[in-house]
């Protein structure tokens, strides 16, 4: 299968208190398109750091992170930026929804950096998938925690990532809000056939994706494929 | 990849889009931040279009203030030459002589020493000595009439009828007059005008040897337009015949330039109520940016580039400094109509107001480069925020500090300030001594603001109360306001109280000078038959003769053998007439700093005089020395023999140049007497029988001088406070912005607290803590300001002591802090109006 995202000897070292501070140490791995993948770890493992690095959010201190056959650290910022709007997708634990903007605004946002035009149906039509079609002139704080994750949703899957990143999706939400967002999650990701990782704490959440990697102390500790896969 | 994938087009409108719905809930705050502009900018627009105004009405009305297409003046005689070529000049001529005299009111028996104004002819030609009845004005000349100004009038009660005594002739007063051309009110009120035809001075017996008497001729012109250049070609001749021309041009450049300087000041008192603002604008914009640091890294994650997201806010921050911009010019604009009204006691001419669009653009235009400009540090930082906020906090702080645009930036406010401060002063070293007053100023403030921060957390006492250990910490903590409060408050508190103090300063100078066991009454132009006479009068009042001196008027011919035409560089030596004493020793104002002291010479010895030591300098002269004195016709040689310090604010007859006795005491001269008069009942009395029976002796009673120098201080005070006003306020502005700037953080803070159980008026107390300390230490710098550099001004400036007036200083003090609590606790009110819950949901 095609790769989508090559991890190749990748570290992070951040300099803190005059100290260094080793976050990922020699990070080995490759995505396929279409995949679903799962990072799991404990607290301070530095899962969040690896998908910063993955999704082009940050840059690592060595090795290489390739993004749909482009090597993220011979870009800058602003180029990384521009890939991130072309072929990446996010869902955070606390939404990130603009609070100035409704929730179609939101949707609509990705598209319209692209410089995209009559992109308002499109936006409806995912926020009606996503069951808030009803709701789509309503601002976020108007929104209750699983409205705002379904408008992230939206939002993800508006711009058609080549790769989803989602950080603890249902971190803020309770159990039964939890279930229909991931439900939702995956059944917008099989539609749109995209490549999803989810970096979570939620082991029942990661046995739902084709392969869990396990990290520990900035380490590759597992890579295994689930019984879903 | 394709490079369409790096560089995706985004287009401005989304960027103007993006802005406008991204201010979304955050406009009326922003406009609050902004508005922190507004009134320097309204201040600015007042000033620009009142000097607009200004300098169009008295293009416009020149020739009114002139009254006549040339004028030549002189203090000294005319020489034959001179007689013939004034005959010569105009189609038209009018002469005045103009003098300080006393007046004696017939009727209500009061005297009073005012400008004597003879005139003959039909001048004005322009404009009109306005008069009531109106035709006075006309008609005066036709008789012995006097037209008497009108204050005047109305102090001593006088009638349009009755008899005013000037010299040994009673005139009919047949008018009062409301205003002469050129006379400002407060000229009226110091010296109050009357005129008397020409025809009749001779016979007043007022004009004596020594009398300082001011000759004027005006000419019209059927066709004025080669005035001017005539002028220029006499001018060496009119100057060595000791006179000066006045043109409606050379008019209109002098009464423009006598108003630059007043609209100097108004102008930085703006520009300094607009920097308060700009300190307001810059940390408020920091505050809004540190919000809006989720929302950019969001978008950075989507793909939005650091130099788009720096756009979007650099846009609102355009269009909401373009609002506050156009809303401080309509307010300017409204202002400009009350300046007149302020200013009306000192302008020349009548203001015809009109909205000033060159000053208007000025002042939108000022508006929107400082709000750019100020806001700029902050916007920057935008292009900084890492998407890796949108995930977690950054590991790595913001490296802005070492952003080299940021430095740049800086650069620019620098030259900003520097640039507009040059604008408006005359010199590189005034701009320089101004901006780095400011500069010290801030740093001042910024330091005791960091001293105090240390002081707090290190002096607090662990068994303090919990409210005062909150209260304090308050003060200290992450974005805190600490800092900005000292400066906005501690430099519009220092703004004030040195104006106020300086103010002060001035005041105390003159009162001081007429202290108890001062004189305060001058008789000056006693001649010799009347002195005798004069002193019995005085003492049969049973009033001292405290300081009686003769006055000998006089020129400089030359200096070291050096001529007036030859001595080009040093032309004021010569130009002005000298009145110089003669004494055998030195008085109590005077200190011999340099040679040695002659009190007397013998005749036929060489004459050692004494200079004041400013004047020596003044005219490039030094010990030993010699200067040719031309004494009404006699020449004396003479030496500069000593250099004197001389206490020019001592109550008594000072001088420049002092001779010896034993050399001019035959010289043609007057005499000075000082007497103290103990109530106003007994100097109405003795300057009455003064005017009756020494009618050319002019009479100055202080006491009246001091309410009047008192009256115009108050005034200039008024217009000084008006514009410190502006100051204030934004201080104020800038202070409830930084208020609700914090607000967010205060409402978390408010409901954890009352989440654990505090009572609301525990966290009133909190709040009341905290601000009565900010209050009480940015006013309290701001005084220490004020009065370090109210001390500088007094010492170096005016060579005064300087005792602020303490109660007065209280009140200020007290008035700032009470405001700044009122200010702090009363937006924290409402917040705990509401309860917890409602106030988490709202803030989302």
């Amino acid at each position: 299968m095609e790769t989508i995202l090559n991890i190749r000897n990748v570290s992070k070292i951040y300099q803190s208190a005059g100290q260094s501070l080793t976050v990922l140490d020699n990070i080995n791995f490759n995505i396929e398109k279409g995949s679903t993948v799962a990072i799991t770890g404990p607290s301070g493992s530095g899962k969040t750091t690896l998908l910063g690095l993955c999704a082009g959010l940050d840059q690592a201190s060595t090795g290489s992170v390739e993004l749909h056959g482009i090597a993220l650290e011979a870009l800058n910022e602003d180029e990384r930026a521009a890939v991130r709007n072309q072929y990446v997708g996010f869902i955070f634990q606390n939404f990130q929804l603009l609070p100035t903007l409704t929730a179609l605004e939101n949707v609509m946002v990705p598209l319209e950096l692209r410089g995209a035009k009559n992109i308002r149906d499109h936006a409806m039509d995912l926020l009606d998938k996503v069951g808030l079609a009803g709701r789509s002139h309503h601002y976020p704080v108007q929104l209750s925690g699983g409205e705002q994750q379904r408008v992230s949703l939206a939002r993800a899957f508006s711009s058609k990532p080549a790769i989803l990143f989602a950080d603890e999706p249902t971190g803020n939400l309770d159990a039964e809000t939890s279930e229909k967002v991931i439900r939702l999650l995956f059944d917008l990701n099989k539609d749109a056939g995209t490549t999803l990782v989810i970096v979570t704490h939620d082991l029942d959440l990661a046995a739902r994706t084709g392969r869990i990697i396990k990290i520990k102390g900035g380490t590759v500790l597992s890579d295994e494929k689930t019984n879903d896969a | 990849m394709p490079d369409s994938v790096l560089t995706p087009k985004v287009r401005l409108s989304w960027l103007l889009k993006m802005a406008w719905r991204d201010s979304r809930k955050n406009r009326s705050r922003l406009l609050l931040f902004i508005s922190s502009i507004v009134l320097g900018i309204a201040a600015l627009v007042a000033v620009y279009s009142f000097k607009d105004n200004l300098q169009r009405d008295i293009d416009g009305q020149a020739k009114e203030l002139t009254g006549a297409d040339l004028v030549l003046e002189s203090r000294k005689g005319v020489s034959k030459a001179m007689q013939a070529m004034l005959d010569s000049l105009g189609d038209e001529r009018s002469q005045e002589k103009t003098f300080a005299s006393m007046i004696y009111f017939q009727q209500g028996g009061g005297s009073r020493l005012v400008q004597m104004k003879a005139l003959e002819g039909r001048y004005p030609y322009y404009g009109s000595i306005e008069t009531v009845p109106a035709e006075a004005a006309a008609h005066f000349q036709e008789g012995r009439n006097a037209l008497v100004d009108q204050t005047l009038m109305l102090q001593y009660n006088a009638k349009v009828g009755d008899s005013v005594k000037v010299g040994d002739l009673n005139f009919k007063i047949t008018g009062s007059i409301t205003k002469a051309p050129g006379q400002t009110g407060i000229a009226s009120s110091v010296a109050p005008t009357v005129y008397i035809p020409l025809t009749y001075l001779e016979k007043t017996n007022l004009i004596k040897t020594g009398s300082r008497l001011n000759n004027k001729f005006y000419f019209r012109y059927d066709n004025p337009s080669g005035v001017d250049a005539w002028v220029k070609q006499n001018e060496q001749k009119l100057e060595k015949e000791g006179f000066d021309a006045d043109t409606v041009e050379s008019r209109k450049e002098q009464t423009g330039r006598s108003f630059k300087d007043v609209n100097r000041f108004l102008a930085l008192a703006g520009f300094i109520a607009l920097l308060l603002g700009c300190v307001g604008v810059g940390s408020a914009i920091h505050v809004y940016i540190q919000e809006k640091l989720s929302a950019v890294a969001t978008l950075r994650c989507l793909g939005l580039k650091s130099r788009h997201a720096f756009f979007i806010y650099l846009i609102q921050v355009f269009f909401i400094g373009l609002i506050a911009a156009v809303l401080g010019a309509i307010i300017g604009t409204g202002i400009q109509f009350l300046l007149p009204l302020v200013l009306k006691d000192f302008l020349p001419v009548e203001i015809t107001m009109q909205v000033s669009w060159p000053a208007v653009a000025q002042g939108i235009l000022l508006g929107l480069i400082i709000s750019v400009l100020f806001a700029l540090p902050s916007l920057l930082g935008v292009r900084k925020i890492s998407p890796l906020n949108a995930i977690r906090l950054s590991f790595e702080k913001s490296a802005s500090r070492r952003d080299p645009l940021i430095w740049f930036i800086y650069l620019l406010m620098l030259l900003f300030i520097v640039g507009f401060t040059h604008l408006q002063m005359k010199t590189w070293i005034q701009t320089l001594i101004f901006t780095a007053s400011l500069g010290i100023a801030f740093l001042l403030l910024i330091l005791l603001s960091k001293l105090l921060m240390y002081l707090v957390k290190k002096i607090l006492p662990d068994s303090a109360s919990y409210l005062w250990r909150q209260g304090f910490a308050n003060l200290y903590r992450p974005n805190n306001q600490t800092l900005m409060l000292t400066v906005s408050i501690g430099l519009s508190t220092a703004f004030i109280c040195t104006l106020f103090f300086v103010q002060g300063i001035l005041m105390s100078r003159v009162t001081l000078s007429s202290g108890s066991n001062q004189p305060n009454m001058v008789m000056f132009d006693i001649q010799n038959t009347q002195k005798d006479r004069l002193d019995s009068l005085t003492k049969a009042y049973k009033l001292p003769l405290m300081n009686q001196v003769p006055v000998i008027t006089m020129r400089i011919e030359e200096i070291n053998g050096k001529k007036a035409n030859a001595d080009t560089n040093n032309r004021r030596a010569y130009r002005n007439e000298i009145r110089a004493t003669y004494q055998d020793s030195l008085t109590a104002a005077e200190k011999i700093v340099e040679g040695k002291w002659i009190g007397k010479i013998k005749p036929n010895e060489t004459i050692y005089i004494s200079l004041d030591q400013r004047y020596a300098q003044q005219i490039h002269v030094d010990i030993d020395d010699k200067i040719l004195f031309n004494v009404q016709g006699m020449m004396i040689p003479t030496v500069v023999g000593s250099l004197r310090e001389v206490n020019w604010s001592r109550m008594q007859t000072n001088f420049r140049v002092v001779f010896p006795a034993g050399v001019l005491e035959e010289a043609p001269q007057f005499h000075v007497l000082m007497t103290r008069i103990p109530s106003s009942e007994l100097s109405a009395k003795f300057q009455g029988e003064v005017v009756t029976k020494f009618p050319n002796v002019s009479v100055i009673d202080l006491d009246l001088v001091l309410k009047l120098l008192d009256d115009i201080l108050g005034k200039i005070g008024f217009v000084i406070q008006f514009m410190a006003g502006f100051s204030m306020i934004t201080g104020w502005i800038v202070l409830v912005s930084s208020v609700l700037t914090s607000k967010n953080q205060r409402i978390k803070e408010s409901i954890l607290l009352r989440t654990m159980g505090a009572h609301r008026k525990q966290i009133l107390a909190i709040n009341a803590i905290e601000y009565f300390f900010l209050g009480t230490f940015a006013a309290g710098a701001g005084l220490i300001l004020a009065l370090g550099g109210s001390w500088a001004l007094a010492k170096f400036s005016f060579d005064a002591a300087f005792y602020p007036p303490l109660i007065p200083t209280i009140l200020l003090f007290g008035s700032v802090v009470l405001l700044v609590v009122i200010t702090g606790v009363l937006s924290t009110r409402s917040i705990l109006n509401q309860p917890p819950l409602k106030i988490l949901r709202t803030e989302g």
